[in-house]
């Protein structure tokens, strides 16, 4: 009977992630006693709030040393990684605080497993071990399966929660390969110590065909061309509180560990999956843009653009230097602001029976509703690319590193379908402002003070970040791993 | 090495010809009296009744589903049992966190009603 050793944890590397869960498990047990489901909203936006001061205040602290014997690692780059995470878990949170109760949803679950959902992205982001990114996915995958199923008498949203199920089991299981067969090749599931063995070694065609299968699980995950298929039907059939939260949370998240996972573990292989890398960017934006051309849906438009903006953001990747990583954290934080912001508008529209999302039925928006309309205009300007708003310097840091990556070509395809996207994002904007609305057009209810915070906090920051990028940069600098 | 999975390899096509001299040999030596009741579907002593594709009530799928949890759970007992002495205080604090999360899907459930058959 050998005595066993307990070895260092180091818990409050943890704390933040400890803090969301726990408020997800609070919010579960009061579920159960409490009828206003609305103070478990405000509950939760307290827990994510409360974990994004902690985990500002351990930066250059303890909470940098690895945790969990170097599985875990609340690094600058975890930390940015949470701020997107949780500003995405605030903002949707305040946005599902009127959704919900217009459309006859609200229920304490969304707030549960939107937090559990969010501690799964945490750990994703702070994960340097391969058994940590799977637990992470997991975590995050299996409550936003549930909580696309959400609407159980809708069959859309039905549809989204067993479509989004199915592909993503079938997108972990070749993660999971993936895993296990590089796990084969370097004997180690520790990103630092796979990336040292593939250095050091020959390359080994096994640790390549691992490489190809994690970036296909990957790939699933942040809805890349070939592997978008599901995107468009999850996120608009899945009530827009929740297609919010997951179309930034879930691509964030995947992005987060497959940048810290190339660089990290295969820059033996990077001519390798740059090319890959750069190809599935080409495809992702082409078709993301052109399918987004023909949607009559603003939700599904947006379902589509979502995906092409993957494809933005892949070019940042694929030029594997610090300054394609840095390219990446300033366009998904940006991202991150316009995409909630037009979707919550979408939200506003938004009737039972997903009446009020189409195309049409934006015309006349700006008279009806002057403030909406033109909040509505500076998320869809923003994401467009429009100087002087956020989204214009996201894309041009990314467009920039692409060439200073040498990745010229890739960067003139990203311009110009950019351009492509300027058609579909100002039909919207054509539609509010200059159609006359018909005369059958559903009355526009009154949003929530929630929804207000949530569209004013989204707009002030695709502005602010738009004149004075200069203070993001600065923060995006601090979160490049080492 | 390949040469350490020999003797599993070995243990593989004894258990395959095992199963096959157990199908073989009574075909050939034992006696056959076939009846009805001899034919008629194992159902572990009961007397069958209907066919198999036929509505089962949704509650089994439910049953079935927190099963599973809850099996998992004595699981990661097991082992944590057999060294729960050499983990000390650390190991029952641990343990206690496991039971504690999964106290929180146990209350849910049942005031949710799932545990109730109607």
């Amino acid at each position: 009977m050998t005595a066993i050793e307990i070895p260092a944890l180091n818990f409050a590397a943890l704390l933040p992630l400890f803090i969301v869960v726990g408020t997800g498990l609070l919010v579960v047990v009061l579920d159960l006693f409490i009828a206003d489901k609305k103070s478990l909203g405000w509950l939760s936006l307290f827990g994510v709030i409360l974990a994004a001061i902690v985990g500002n205040m351990q930066q250059g602290g303890a909470g940098f040393d690895p945790a969990f014997q170097n599985v875990s690692l609340l690094d600058g780059y975890a930390n940015f990684f949470n701020i997107i995470f949780l500003s995405t878990a605030a903002l949707s949170i305040l946005v599902a605080l009127g959704y919900l109760g217009r459309v006859g949803l609200h229920r304490g679950e969304y707030y549960a497993l939107l937090l559990f959902a969010t501690s799964g992205m945490m750990a994703m982001g702070m994960a340097t071990d391969l058994m940590v990114v799977f637990i992470g996915l997991e975590t995050m995958s299996i409550a936003l399966y549930v909580m696309s199923a959400l609407n159980r008498h809708s069959r859309p949203s039905g549809e989204a929660g067993i479509k989004y199920f199915l592909m993503g089991s079938f997108a972990s299981a070749f993660l999971l390969y993936g895993m296990a067969l590089t796990y084969g090749a370097t004997g180690s599931t520790n990103f630092s110590d796979i990336g040292s063995v593939l250095t050091a070694g020959t390359v080994a065609p096994m640790a390549m065909l691992g490489l190809g299968l994690l970036l296909v699980g990957f790939a699933f995950k942040v809805a890349a061309v070939p592997f978008q298929w599901w995107t468009p039907d999850v996120y608009h059939g899945a009530p827009t509180a929740v297609t919010t939260f997951m179309s930034v949370g879930a691509k964030a998240a995947g992005f987060a560990t497959l940048m810290r996972l190339l660089m990290v573990s295969f820059p033996a292989f990077a001519v390798d999956w740059q090319l890959a890398i750069a190809v599935l960017a080409v495809l992702t934006m082409t078709l993301g843009n052109v399918a987004a051309l023909a949607q009559k849906d603003v939700k599904r438009m947006l379902a589509y653009s979502s995906i092409a903006h993957a494809g933005y953001i892949l070019v940042g990747v694929a030029a594997a230097t610090t300054e394609g990583i840095k390219s990446v954290l300033f366009y998904l934080l940006i991202y991150a602001f316009m995409n909630i912001g037009a979707f919550a508008v979408v939200g506003v529209l938004e009737q039972k029976e997903a009446i009020g999302t189409k195309l049409t039925e934006y015309a006349g928006l700006a008279r009806k509703n002057p403030w909406l309309a033109m909040v509505m205009a500076l998320f869809l300007f923003s994401l467009t690319g429009f100087p002087p708003l956020a989204g214009f310097w996201g894309k041009l840091y990314i467009f920039r590193a692409a060439v200073n990556a040498d990745l010229t070509w890739l960067a003139v395809v990203a311009v110009i379908n950019s351009g492509v996207a300027a058609f579909y994002y100002l039909s919207v904007i054509v539609q509010m402002y200059m159609k006359p609305a018909a005369d059958d057009a559903p009355e526009i209810l009154p949003s929530t003070p929630a929804t207000r915070i949530a569209l004013a906090v989204a707009g002030l920051a695709v502005v602010l970040i738009g004149i004075l990028p200069a203070s993001l940069v600065d923060m995006v600098a601090k979160g490049v791993f080492g | 090495m390949p040469a350490d999975y020999l003797p599993i390899l070995i243990m593989l096509v004894v258990a395959a010809l095992f199963a096959l001299v157990a199908l073989i040999v009574p075909y050939y030596m034992g006696p056959r009296n076939p009846s009805t009741s001899k034919s008629d579907t194992y159902e572990s002593g009961k007397l069958p009744f209907g066919t198999a594709r036929r509505q089962v009530p949704i509650h089994y799928y439910m049953v079935a589903m927190l099963f599973m949890m809850f099996d998992i759970e004595v699981i990661f007992f097991y082992p944590w049992a057999v060294i729960f002495r050499q983990l000390k205080i650390f190991g029952l604090i641990e343990m206690g966190v496991f039971v504690a999360i999964l106290l929180v899907g146990y209350v849910y459930i049942w005031k949710k009603g799932a545990l109730e058959w109607d």
